[in-house]
């Protein structure tokens, strides 16, 4: 019996469920490596993109290739043709008789959670809007607990976590494994207070350098251009929160950095060479635990 | 009830809903569905003295037995509003309101990127509950929490 037949929000999760996932990755780690598998074999995922997305919809592809499956892709430029006028309610109920799972990521929230409602077979969430993306929370928990540890983590999440959906899930389901987490972003894009008052956990908004040496996980995301109402603003904030070699002389040996990608100035590209980044094996990460999570919906 | 028959009869058969959170009548009589085009006789009095709420508002829905669910609607804005069935003059049945723990298709969801606000075919729905003395609604499909009720409902 599956845990769960849909995958909309990690708030959907227990920390059973979430452990339980990231065990079964695990497992599939060396068929994402490319070792041969037919567990999925004549069954067909559906991507249905409705904004554009290049790792998770690519991930998804390779996770469902690489266990026998297929996949019909709908891109935003197809979307926005086929759906002229249609109803998400009525394209979710089309492409459900066509497909044995449904990929969904699309511009308006709750629209995955609409889409479970109208569809035959298992939707997975792929981002809704500013709302929820489960797979890039489990696929950084996985990271977490591969690279460092899950259980008495330290961890920084840098970067704008006003509007940062990554960040806001990712919060959630650390404060389930008792973290201590420290905020570090401009004033501007702190995380909402309103966000803040729901978490019970050990939050404490914090400067990079105070917390730099006795961190074991430090999360950067990219700061969004468009949400500055000016140039010369993005760059001051842009500027001040550049990871760079010099910052992590003071780092803990096995820090780790992550982030979700794509980065545009937040990590010098020099710290790539360095034992810490961890973004592109993040990246990876999502091959298996998207697998977890595709057999998990579609093999009984 | 003394005060209350000065304002308003006694009625013979319906529904009357007291201890409605003063200024909240017509929201309640919103939630009901009853407005422009609705048969029922229906009085309303605002802001009658209490020794309870201070102030309180009542309405009296005559020839209509109105059914518990639909009532329990009304905790939303009027947590304390107690309900009185009448027959023949006579309080056949009374209770309180109990909040629901989910509605639906009273609320619209403040949240303009929310699919529920986009031409699909659903009825917005919200987890209620009470938080800090009030009565918060989040919505079921985007996840936004509505604080001030009053001004979301349709």
């Amino acid at each position: 019996m599956a845990r769960f037949r849909h995958l909309i929000s990690i708030d959907d999760l227990s920390k059973d469920d979430i452990v339980y996932i990231l065990d079964k990755a695990e497992e599939f780690e060396e068929i994402a490596r490319g070792k041969k598998s037919n567990i999925l074999d004549g069954k067909i995922l559906a991507n249905l993109f409705f904004e554009p997305s290049t790792r998770t919809r690519m991930s998804f592809e390779v996770a469902m290739k690489r266990l026998g499956g297929d996949v019909l892709n709908m891109t935003a430029q197809e979307a926005s043709s086929i759906a002229k006028g249609e109803t998400l309610a009525d394209t979710i109920r089309v492409v459900s008789k066509y497909a044995d799972a449904i990929v969904i990521r699309h511009p308006l929230e709750g629209s995955a959670r609409l889409a479970a409602e109208f569809s035959e077979v298992p939707v997975i969430n792929a981002g809704d809007g500013a709302g929820q993306h489960p797979t890039q929370t489990l696929l950084d928990l996985y990271t977490i607990r591969k690279e460092s540890r899950l259980e008495g983590l330290k961890i920084a999440l840098l970067g704008d976590l006003k509007y940062s959906r990554t960040v806001h899930s990712l919060i959630k389901a650390l404060t389930l494994f008792n973290a201590k987490i420290y905020l570090i972003s401009p004033e501007s894009l702190r995380l909402p207070e309103e966000f803040l008052e729901e978490l019970e956990g050990d939050i404490e908004i914090a400067n990079l350098e105070d917390v730099i040496g006795e961190i074991d996980v430090l999360y950067v995301t990219r700061i969004q251009k468009e949400r500055f109402p000016d140039e010369e603003e993005y760059r001051k904030v842009a500027g001040s929160y550049k990871i760079t070699p010099k910052i992590l002389k003071d780092a803990k040996e096995d820090l780790i950095i992550m982030h979700p990608l794509p980065r545009v100035d937040e990590i010098d590209p020099a710290v790539d060479r360095t034992k810490h980044a961890k973004y592109f094996d993040q990246a990876f990460y999502g091959v298996p635990v998207r697998m977890a999570i595709l057999t998990e919906v579609m093999v009984d | 009830m003394a005060e209350k028959e000065l304002v308003i009869s006694k009625i013979k058969e319906g529904t009357v809903i007291d201890h409605i959170n003063a200024g909240k009548a017509l929201l309640v009589l919103r939630i009901l569905g009853i407005g422009p085009g609705s048969k029922e006789t229906v009085s309303m009095v605002m802001n009658v003295p209490s020794e309870k709420m201070g102030k309180k508002d009542i309405v009296k829905v005559e020839g209509k037995f109105i059914g518990e669910e639909e009532l329990n609607k009304i905790a939303l804005i009027a947590p304390k509003a107690t309900i009185n069935l009448i027959k023949d003059y006579d309080i056949q049945k009374k209770f309180k309101v109990t909040l629901p723990e989910m509605i639906e298709g009273i609320l619209s969801c403040p949240n303009r990127n929310c699919i529920t606000n986009s031409r699909e075919p659903i009825i917005p729905r919200f987890y209620v509950f009470v938080e800090n003395d009030r009565v918060v609604a989040k919505c079921y499909y985007c996840g936004r929490k509505i604080k001030d009720v009053d001004k979301y409902i349709v």
